[in-house]
């Protein structure tokens, strides 16, 4: 996971921004993010609401808002940088080698169209009969788990509860065998036996098709169970990146560390007061000086007050950027 | 120590088919039970947590207890108050006793007033005109460590978590004697939820509130709660205090719920409860034991017969024919 790109990365960002002018000013959404999904990997990206989640995903299947600029960077994806090539070339990326699976199953779905017609509809690239169609759409949702698919293929989406909703969706997201899968929160809506299904499903489904995965997600729990790496954001910039056991672990960034110990689930004793993280997030539009976590680091120093840490490789494979990280 | 809330078998039924539809298809009895044979009571004081998944009743039963759905049967005991016999002006005196936190922070805010006068608004509803309504939001904004001059802003201007506690604020508003919270930390990041999480049992800790907390969220039940509740299908299929249902989970259903909560450690080596197959229709219960369609450890006269209700110690209870059976295997 070096700059060299010793290992073979299906997607690969470097240095990309992402500012959205605004009445306000410009918007620092994401600054200098720099990410490696190898190949046949699961990716964790965790960070809270604000931290530049959506539109990371915004900008690598470039559906940015039209107030976006992108000043800097690069989106790597299978030897084409995805900021420069033609919309049609984005268009047949999309959905073809790159597909996504968002949040809420009910609003992904048409409620008015069967499912059987809307994953034959996904497969208008492919020239086979509408029959072929139909038998691939029955095998897909026979390997995300939808029991009796055959006749269940004619039904609307409000037949099928929320979790079901969310495997067909994953179906049709894998339908045309993407290289690189993005999950957006994909469990969120979901309760919690039904959120380890659809992650046992994921992992069984990178493993047959040998797809990777960018899985989005804010629950620490999910990410430490499917994740082979893991990415923290905060505040628009990625502070900290490794193998989930180094991130889980042994945390370098001080967000990451405070973070770990805030989630209720791993505070096994019954705790009436509960740690926190004090603080909000500064002002996208009129960021501070120096480090961008400093106002709620217990750490900080004179030194991250005025200058940028920078993004360096603190353990073999575990990147960091703070300056108490060791070298 | 008194109980505030006592429930007595209850049952809240809706109709699923009309009337004719019903008798075209033969079926005897066009309603669902989406709350049946429930029972529990909440002390002064202490948080009860209900706990299951989407569907079970759980929000369907905190209706009930407030008064805004018929109860079918059963009844509803608030300091010694029947509330299934309440009329119109007794209910209003209820419902000033009583309040909410409703799960979509924001979506309960109307968009449209400021924060003053949406802390204040129980005052006006409930006739309390004459009270000094800026000074009540102000101190009610203090209680919830939001600064006072917040009351001029609008819902829009607010973070998911400052939401939170300006739906926290007006709930305590009328200093009520219970608390329904449902979904308290829904959508909130994990530093957040521990602040609001800290708010609720401060506040507790302060003013003796009972609080009735309905979550899917098993991380945070731990934290808040004095008695668990797990529901199925509009039953409880264990109760008992938290510490001794997180300790040894007796019920199957409780089992799989427990153990599927991924923990924050990706060398965690959880043993996993899995469950089969779907949540049945509430149109078309299951027979016998309604769990016998998913539970793993089914047997014998699950199918058939309906299970006791089984004492496991320390006002601990639960409904299965084989409770700890998962002990032996």
């Amino acid at each position: 996971m070096s700059a060299e790109q010793k290992i073979d990365n299906v997607l690969s960002i470097r240095d990309l921004s992402v500012h959205y002018s605004t009445n306000r000013g410009e918007l620092n959404a994401l600054r200098h993010v720099n990410l490696d999904v190898p190949k046949g990997s699961i990716v964790g990206v965790v960070g809270e609401s604000g931290c530049g989640k959506s539109t990371l995903i915004s900008s690598i299947i470039r559906l940015l808002a039209e107030n976006a600029i992108v000043p800097n960077g690069s989106i790597n994806f299978e030897g084409s940088n995805l900021l420069t090539i033609s919309e049609d070339e984005m268009r047949a990326i999309r959905g073809q080698r790159m597909s996504i699976v968002f949040q809420d199953p009910m609003s992904t779905l048409n409620p008015v169209i069967s499912i059987g017609r809307q994953m034959i509809d996904i497969q208008y690239r492919d020239k086979k009969t509408k029959q072929q169609k139909r038998q691939r759409s029955i095998e897909m949702l026979a390997s995300v788990g939808i029991p009796d698919p055959e006749s269940r293929l004619d039904q609307y989406p409000h037949e099928f509860s929320g979790g079901m909703q969310q495997r067909i969706s994953i179906a049709m997201a894998l339908q045309a065998q993407p290289s690189l899968l993005i999950a957006d929160e994909p469990t969120t809506a979901l309760d919690a036996t039904l959120e380890v299904q659809i992650i046992h499903l994921l992992k069984d489904l990178q493993r047959d098709m040998g797809c990777s995965i960018l899985f989005i997600s804010h629950h620490l729990g999910v990410i430490a169970e499917l994740c082979d790496y893991v990415v923290v954001m905060y505040a628009g910039e990625v502070v900290e990146q490794g193998t989930a056991r180094d991130v889980f672990h042994l945390p370098a960034h001080p967000y990451t560390e405070k973070l770990l110990k805030c989630d209720p689930a791993s505070i096994a004793e019954k705790s009436r007061s509960l740690p926190t993280i004090p603080g909000e997030i500064p002002d996208l539009t009129s960021l501070p000086s120096g480090c961008v976590f400093k106002n709620r680091c217990d750490k900080a120093m004179p030194k991250c007050d005025s200058v940028v840490p920078e993004w360096r490789e603190s353990a073999q494979g575990h990147f960091v950027s703070c300056h108490w990280a060791k070298p | 120590m008194s109980a505030v809330l006592q429930v007595k078998n209850l049952r809240v039924r809706f109709r699923g088919l009309s009337a004719v539809k019903a008798k075209l298809k033969g079926i005897k009895d066009p309603f669902i039970d989406a709350v049946r044979d429930v029972s529990f009571s909440i002390e002064e004081g202490q948080t009860f947590t209900l706990v299951g998944e989407s569907g079970s009743g759980k929000s369907t039963l905190a209706l009930a207890v407030s008064g805004l759905l018929p109860a079918a049967e059963g009844s509803i005991n608030f300091l010694g108050d029947e509330v299934t016999l309440m009329n119109a002006e007794e209910m209003q005196s209820y419902r000033r006793q009583i309040s909410f936190i409703w799960q979509n922070p924001v979506g309960s805010l109307s968009p449209r007033q400021s924060v003053g006068a949406l802390i204040s608004e129980p005052y006006v509803v409930h006739g309390m005109k004459d009270k000094d309504l800026k000074a009540e939001a102000r101190r009610l904004l203090t209680m919830v460590g939001l600064p006072a001059h917040f009351a001029e802003r609008y819902p829009h201007q607010l973070s998911g978590g400052q939401a939170r506690r300006v739906g926290v604020a007006r709930a305590l508003a009328l200093s009520p004697r219970l608390i329904i919270a449902d979904e308290p930390t829904a959508g909130l990041d994990v530093s957040v939820q521990g602040e609001i999480l800290n708010l609720l049992n401060r506040l507790q800790d302060e003013l003796g509130v009972s609080m009735f907390v309905i979550t899917h969220n098993l991380n945070i039940v731990r934290h808040i709660s004095d008695r668990t509740a797990i529901m199925y299908l509009g039953r409880f299929v264990e109760q008992g205090p938290t510490n001794s249902i997180f300790a040894q989970p007796r019920h199957p259903y409780t089992l799989a719920l427990l153990s599927a909560n991924p923990e924050p450690n990706p060398d965690a080596n959880i043993e996993r409860t899995e469950l089969k197959g779907e949540v049945p229709s509430l149109m078309n219960r299951p027979t016998g034991c309604e769990f016998h369609t998913r539970c793993p450890f089914v047997s014998t006269d699950c199918n058939s017969t309906f299970p006791p209700v089984v004492d496991a110690g320390e006002s601990h209870t639960l409904t299965c024919h084989y409770p700890g059976k998962h002990e032996q295997t």
